[in-house]
């Protein structure tokens, strides 16, 4: 029995290519042009959920993005999808759907017992109770998490590829209905550059499921010529599948374009989705109006759906929605509806008008169709259990707030309802329009752009076919023109359509006493009924905002496109007040939900989440064994494990062997940054705390920078390469910002100052050469240089070559032993180092990384600016007085040295630790403190920020900052750590090693 | 007023829901007060009920100019935790997190505060080195948590990534059982209701549009509604404490920028817990109806527009995709904006100002939420005394004059 | 997301900017005569204003310079940008 509701002929489906699918884990049949829910439909199936709340059954509302019921687990396994929309599911043969949110299954859902209580879940119950016992929230919790939420999460890695592409355009048509493509003819014919996107899987909107003509022939050939003709055009791209979601400052739009979601697994490309961002000059929205429906008792049964879908259903797709219908509207569209669907063979019991009379041309016609009007008469409750089966009718007083008379019960399984149209206000709104209330006709139209915008057709308000091709023709002119085009298209023709003006209704009078009778649904998703909306006005939620909060009306994934206007409406007339001064929600992207994979691209993983930056030595350590560790985006080599050596063992020989003989660093992450110009020792006097004017041409100086706050920011060498001429270095982490940081001094406030900086840290490669080999080591790899200690001593820097390239060597330590920092150009950087280490080998030149530098350096009592410091930390603390200029009237930071907090006797200061048991290494972040004893809260002196076993000193060594430490020299404290462990440290003067610095002065 | 119970709910299903009275009056607002907060978020609505209650100052007014919770209250990702690493923050946070505990049972009103736990993860050595300085000192100072290994994270969140092959790998996190989640409106609505029921006069579309002194202190404000009198005035206004202060003749060391936040469609319980990640920018959580809570990073320019810029979600998001490469055929559902007051040293303004009985409460930065009782503890101590509590002493409007800066996002480079 | 004009380069991105803050606060000279007070104005203390506000930019991924905007903190909208050094236009001019 397939597709038993499939009419004979017509729709735009094709009867050739039948498709297999499964819903719930049952075969069906469907066509090849058909959404989910048509293929559905077609099949006669009508319940496919549950609702989130009362799991009432369910059926198709709509044909579109509005649709709140029809949510499904689309595919199992990677390629999963949570919470599809059926109305917009393309079908593909060997499709999977389920329903979600319900258990065991769609037709027995044990959770359906939450209907016959729903008497106790009104809106926001959940704050009135659950709380006690208090120990049992977490429970109850738990409970309510796993009835809450839709569909499931994905488990496995996905698959797919999703894509982001960038695009200026004169025009942005977002919508390809009949108005958009209008707008993108009229613009395209001017010469802009068009994009148009549209949701659909096809252009031309709401009129491809009509019956109209337009230019003397049918709408549908008329929409095929117009793609057709912009297909042509070379400046314009057609997006189908495409939902502009988000329409943020500047006319910067994104579009969501999905490119593999309608095709069998097995038929996929590799990109799933592509993000759009665009530029627009201007921006054409079109995006139509939605259907909404009228709101009474069991508004919500499987059968009842928007008189629009039932159109859309029956024309476009060829299904019947039902064998017999009754059409419930207070407006002129659904009279159409009737039509179409008689047209295609379902039986039309009536149609339910809500006005008193209705005599459009539209009316009559569908009298004399002879269908049934019932004027000045409402739906007030329905019945059927997982199917409609009737509706029940009323009279409606002349002035439209009650009902009266003879109840009437007309059999059906079909109500198609229609309460009137609402613009898609959404990217306006977004936009930062506020969209205006139009009275009359009882909608919002959009409002006045502050942004290069037109509206046009349906989300402008305009309802009718002839007024759309007019508006959408209008709209693409005035956007060409306004991007400097001549532009003068003629819009296409339709018929005028005469009609009635709504009645606008939004709770409808029923013979029920308000909040007693049948539940009638606002926000089908999440079980808003219009009782909720009244409790909350009890309860003193009468802001739309807190209406929304409380009930949770319009969070759903439809984000309340279907019943958001309608709740404001009953909220309005609860409230006695009128729906301009209730107002709206704001419109919030997305417009419709979209991948988070789409959001992310291709800007993940090891590679692209953010750039990578590698030295030129970087293949070398990776050959040699070593581990990595991220500072900033750069790899730095960590440490370099010989055989199943691990880390401590691994940095024990490392610093050994640098201690001992020779080793050799990979420095070229320092930041280096190159500053010319006249005025370059002036502004140096600026940025470091200490003396730069007399520094000699060919030395170096190491200094601080502070922020203006007084605090340690960076530390580094500056060399003097000349008299107007420096060579400074930064931390590997700080170089683009104390970049940034410099200029910004320089251009914003000492304009005046000659000065030019430009980054050089890529252009270098540098290899630190450590120990008391490194004389011998450079003196045989680096020409043109007396490296003697007298021609070359501590602090100094002199250019030589290696093999034919330039290379400047540096006297710098980092580690208290003599060191040369050998550098060249990074296209050379694996050539020097393979010298070095080859000129090194007769040392048994060792490798190594950061961890066995921050040993060496600890050893030392040198700090690492980030580590022993943390931006509240001066350099008075760290001991390093002798850094801060006593002769300069200024420089930044200085006064704020002078606060009264900055000078306090008690501050953090930095000091050396020794464990009792010299093997002990207290670990880094302990607390210290005086007694760990006493009772929480425990006083905090201080804390350690560096500490390691050091294999040169045969004991542990710690850096720590402690409370007015530098008087405390030989005090114990102890370091209180987890699980009760306490080490006992005495506070020592933090060089462990070679206080004399006889080993670097060589 | 009825109080809310299992039995009151049955109750009232009876007579059809009916009866319910309002969770707050809707009075006209009085000529004077003996207090006026401005500002009905979270933190207003809470001093408002402990000056009451801690304080019995009853005659009193909160004044709210749009909606109350319809600022950053209504707008955050819910976070809740108190692993502060100074002594300052920890002691604040962690009279907060006190009250979170028992605030359902004292307000009467399910702010269904979730304590599922709070990850804060390390992506490389320098964020571990901080990790463990935090959670030492939390320990000290009497807060729970502990430092966990990626393999613990991955049997607790099995979802999580923690491959070494992706761009910053996960090294360890601290973990604070005791945080969690709550329900964001529910909190300035149990607030509201509690703090009605001791007589607080909860006004709403009341914008506080000048702050009139007479010789250097506070006599009352001028509003949308009309003049009110008051010779104290409590202003906490996130998102607009520069504006309020300019009315008031002052400057606060305060940017207001934007912060963005999205939901994606509600899924079945797939987190369970609060994951937190600084070094890539990704805070995460699931809400009770099932929605994905994600937070994003701050903009970088001043801002009131309650929107940020759309390269900052990209960003997000990858981060995301990044920690949870499952969540790619997740989808965003919404995305939205709030304007959060930052201070220099990422730390709240709690206290005096230069006018007599004005006092400020502001600056909370991306992180108030958390606060929100304790906050209102603490600025009702202060309103009512005319002097900070020993909490917020240390966050006054002076420490940066003196430099007494308490810098929670230079030490820890912890995310709020 | 901005669109910027950058008095060097033209319109560009946003993404290619980084915003440095208030704009025209001058360093004061002698900072050793001035009182923690007014140090602490100048280091600390923001006017933050709700509607224009001058500011800083740098066009970070361009020119490097830096420069500065008129710019209103509730629509976004940049009424101007000019160079460093210049007068900046009045707050009303569009």
């Amino acid at each position: 029995m397939s597709q038993r509701f499939r009419t004979a002929q017509g729709g735009r489906v094709d009867r050739e290519r039948e498709i297999q699918f499964t819903f719930n884990g049952k075969s069906y049949t469907g066509l090849a042009g058909d959404t989910l829910c048509s293929a559905l439909l077609a099949n006669g199936v009508h319940m496919i959920g549950r609702s989130w709340k009362y799991h009432r059954p369910r059926g198709v509302m709509s044909a579109g993005s509005e649709e709140p019921n029809a949510i499904f687990q689309v595919e199992k396994g990677n390629r999963t999808i949570p919470n599809a929309r059926g109305t917009q599911v393309e079908l593909y043969d060997q499709l999977d759907a389920s329903s979600v949110n319900c258990w065991p299954s769609l037709d027995l859902d044990l959770l359906s017992i939450n209907s016959k209580f729903s008497r106790l879940m009104p809106a926001g119950f959940y704050y009135k109770t659950f709380m006690w016992p208090q120990s049992m929230w977490m429970k109850y919790e738990h409970f309510i998490r796993k009835a809450s939420g839709l569909g499931e999460s994905p488990r496995e890695l996905d698959p797919d590829r999703y894509e982001h592409t960038h695009a200026h355009c004169d025009v942005l048509v977002g919508g390809g209905g009949v108005a958009g493509l209008s707008a993108a003819l009229a613009a395209g014919r001017a010469g802009a550059r068009v994009i148009i996107a549209d949701e659909q899987s096809e252009f031309g909107g709401l009129t491809l499921a009509s019956k109209a003509r337009i230019d003397d022939g049918e709408a549908s050939q008329w929409i095929e010529n117009a793609v057709a003709e912009l297909q042509q055009m070379p400046e314009v791209t057609l997006l189908p599948r495409s939902t502009v979601f988000g329409y943020h400052d500047y006319n910067f739009l994104t579009i969501n374009q999905r490119l593999s979601d309608h095709l069998p697994l097995a038929e996929r490309p590799a990109s799933r989705e592509k993000l759009w961002q665009v530029r627009a000059q201007q921006v054409v929205l079109a995006t139509g109006a939605a259907e909404r429906p009228l709101i009474f008792a069991n508004n919500d049964r499987p059968g009842i759906m928007l008189a629009s879908a039932a159109s859309i259903y029956s024309n476009r797709y060829a299904v019947q929605p039902g064998s017999r219908a009754v059409v419930f509207t207070n407006n002129d569209s659904a009279y159409q509806s009737a039509l179409d669907l008689k047209a295609a063979g379902v039986e039309v019991e009536a149609v339910v008008d809500a006005r008193a009379g209705s005599d459009s041309e539209l009316a009559n016609t569908v009298r004399s169709a002879g269908i049934q009007v019932i004027n000045g008469s409402v739906v007030i409750d329905t019945a059927g259990r997982k199917r409609l089966s009737s509706v029940q009718v009323m009279r409606l007083s002349a002035e439209g707030s009650s009902v009266s008379g003879e109840t009437r019960a007309l059999s059906c399984d079909l109500l198609a309802v229609s309460g009137g149209w609402s613009p898609v206000v959404h990217l306006n709104a977004q936009s930062g329009a506020k969209p205006v209330w139009d009275e009359a006709n009882a909608m919002f139209r959009p409002g006045e752009p502050t942004q290069a915008q037109f509206s046009a057709g349906g989300a402008n308000g305009t309802l009718d076919l002839a007024g759309c091709l007019q508006e959408g023709a209008a709209a693409g002119n005035q956007a060409a023109i306004a991007c400097g085009f001549e532009a003068s298209t003629q819009p296409a023709r339709a018929e005028p359509i005469d009609s009635q003006a709504i009645l606008p209704l939004w709770l409808l009078p029923s013979p029920y006493t308000p909040g007693r009778g049948p539940k009638a649904f606002v926000d089908m998703q999440n079980d808003v009924g219009a009782a909720d909306i009244a409790l909350a006005v009890r309860e003193g939620f009468k802001s739309v905002e807190h209406v929304k909060r409380y009930t949770a009306m319009g969070f759903g994934t439809d984000q309340g496109k279907l019943g958001n206007i309608n709740g404001m409406g009953i909220l309005a007339a609860s409230m006695g007040q009128s729906i301009a001064a209730t107002g709206t929600t704001t419109y919030r992207p997305n417009y419709t939900p979209v991948s988070f994979g789409a959001f992310a691209g291709q800007n993940l993983g090891d590679r692209l989440f953010d750039p990578v930056r590698k030295t030129a030595m970087h293949a070398w350590h990776e050959e040699n064994g070593a581990l990595f560790e991220d500072v900033g985006q750069w790899k730095r080599p960590w440490y370099y494990p010989k055989d199943g050596e691990d880390l401590q063992q691994a940095i024990d020989r490392e610093c050994l062997a640098v201690r001992d003989s020779v080793g050799i660093l990979d420095a070229s992450t320092l930041g280096k940054i190159e500053i010319r110009g006249k005025d370059s020792a002036r502004f140096l006097e600026m940025i470091y705390t200490n003396n730069w004017m007399k520094l000699e041409v060919g030395k170096g100086r190491y200094g601080f920078m502070l922020g203006e706050d007084g605090m340690v920011m960076d530390d580094g060498v500056t060399i003097r390469l000349a008299e107007d001429h420096f060579f400074m270095h930064t931390t590997t982490g700080g170089a683009a910002g104390v970049l940034a940081w410099m200029e910004r001094w320089l251009q914003t406030e000492w304009p005046e100052m000659e000065v030019f900086l430009t980054s050089v840290t890529d252009h270098w490669a540098t290899a630190a050469v450590v120990g008391p080999k490194s004389r011998a080591v450079v003196s045989a790899v680096c020409d043109g240089i007396d490296f003697s200690a007298q021609a070359f001593p501590f602090m100094a820097s002199k250019t030589g070559t290696i093999g034919d390239v330039e290379c400047r060597v540096n006297r710098i330590s980092f580690s208290g032993e003599l060191a040369y920092e050998v550098n060249i150009p990074a296209n050379h950087g694996r050539f020097m180092w393979e010298k070095l280490m080859q000129a090194g080998a007769a040392f048994n030149i060792t490798p190594y990384g950061t961890e066995t530098m921050h040993v060496l350096r600890a050893e030392k009592g040198y700090v690492i600016v980030g580590q022993d410091t943390d931006g509240s930390v001066t350099v008075d603390d760290l001991g390093l007085n002798w850094a801060l200029s006593k002769t300069k009237d200024d420089f930044i930071g200085k006064r704020s040295l002078s606060r009264p907090d900055t000078v306090r006797k008690d501050r953090k200061q930095l000091v050396g630790l020794l464990t009792e048991d010299p093997q002990t290494v207290i670990p880094e972040g302990a607390q210290l403190v005086d007694d760990p004893k006493a009772p929480t809260p425990v006083p905090m002196i201080g804390h350690v920020s560096s500490s390691y076993y050091s294999a040169c000193c045969g004991h542990s060594i710690a850096m720590a900052l402690v409370k007015g430490g530098r008087d405390r020299m030989g005090d114990t404290v102890y370091a209180s750590l987890a699980g009760g462990r306490v080490i006992e440290a005495t506070i020592t003067e933090s060089v462990f090693y070679d206080k004399e610095g006889a080993k670097a002065d060589v | 007023m009825s109080k809310y119970s299992i039995f009151s709910l049955v109750r009232n299903a009876i007579s059809y829901h009916e009866n319910w009275a309002a969770a707050w009056r809707s009075p006209e607002p009085k000529q004077e007060y003996d207090a006026l907060i401005i500002g009905g978020g979270g933190h207003g609505l809470a001093t408002a009920y402990y000056l009451a209650k801690e304080h019995g100052m009853t005659n009193i007014a909160v004044l709210e100019k749009g909606w109350i919770g319809g600022g950053n209250t209504g707008r955050n990702t819910t976070i809740v935790r108190s692993n502060y690493l100074w002594d300052e923050s920890a002691h604040l946070y962690e009279k907060s997190m006190q009250l979170w505990e028992g605030l359902s049972q004292d307000l009467n009103y399910n702010v269904m505060f979730s304590q599922r736990g709070v990850y804060n993860l390390g992506h490389n050595l320098q964020d571990m080195r901080d990790i463990q300085r935090r959670v030492n000192a939390n320990r000290l100072n009497g807060i729970d948590g502990h430092v966990v290994s990626p393999e613990e994270i991955k049997r607790a969140i099995p979802e999580i990534n923690i491959d070494q092959g992706c761009r910053y790998p996960i090294l360890g996190a601290s973990f604070q059982p005791r945080g969690g989640v709550a329900r964001h409106d529910a909190v300035a609505w149990g607030f509201a209701r509690g703090a009605d029921r001791y007589g607080v006069d909860i006004i709403q579309n009341c914008e506080v549009t000048a702050i009139r002194q007479e010789n250097g202190a506070v006599t009352g404000v001028e509003t949308t509604r009309g003049r009110i009198n008051a010779k104290k005035i409590g202003v906490v206004v996130a998102g607009h404490c520069s504006v309020l202060a300019e009315m008031a003749g002052f400057r606060m060391p305060i940017e207001s920028h934007p912060l963005q936040a999205l939901v994606s469609e509600p899924i079945k319980p797939i987190i369970n817990t609060v994951i937190m990640s600084n070094a890539v920018h990704g805070y995460i959580s699931q809400s009770d109806k099932g929605d994905l809570v994600i937070g994003a990073g701050i903009d970088g320019y001043n801002g009131y527009g309650q929107r940020g810029s759309f390269p900052t979600i990209e960003h997000t998001v990858a981060a995301i995709c990044e920690m949870f490469p499952i969540f790619k055929r997740v989808r965003m559902n919404r995305q939205w904006g709030g304007i959060v007051d930052t201070a220099p040293d990422a730390c709240p303004i709690i206290g005096n100002t230069p006018v007599e009985g004005l006092y400020f409460n502001c600056g909370w930065g991306t992180g108030g939420f958390k606060a929100t009782p304790g906050s209102g503890w603490v600025f009702a101590h202060n309103v009512a005394t005319g002097e900070p509590h020993e909490l917020n002493r240390p966050f006054s409007l002076d420490r940066f004059v003196t430099g007494f800066l308490i810098d929670e996002h230079g030490a820890a480079g912890v995310a709020h | 997301m901005f669109l910027i004009e950058c008095p060097w380069c033209g319109l560009r991105d946003e993404t290619e900017f980084s915003c440095a803050g208030e704009a025209h606060i001058a360093r004061p000279l002698e900072t050793e005569k001035l009182s923690d007070e007014e140090w602490a104005d100048y280091l600390f203390m923001r006017s933050n204003p709700k509607g224009a506000h001058r500011e800083q930019w740098l066009h970070a991924a361009g020119c490097r310079r830096y420069f500065n905007a008129l710019r209103d903190t509730v629509t976004y909208k940049i009424s101007a940008t000019y160079k460093i050094g210049e007068t900046p236009p009045s707050e009303g001019k569009k």
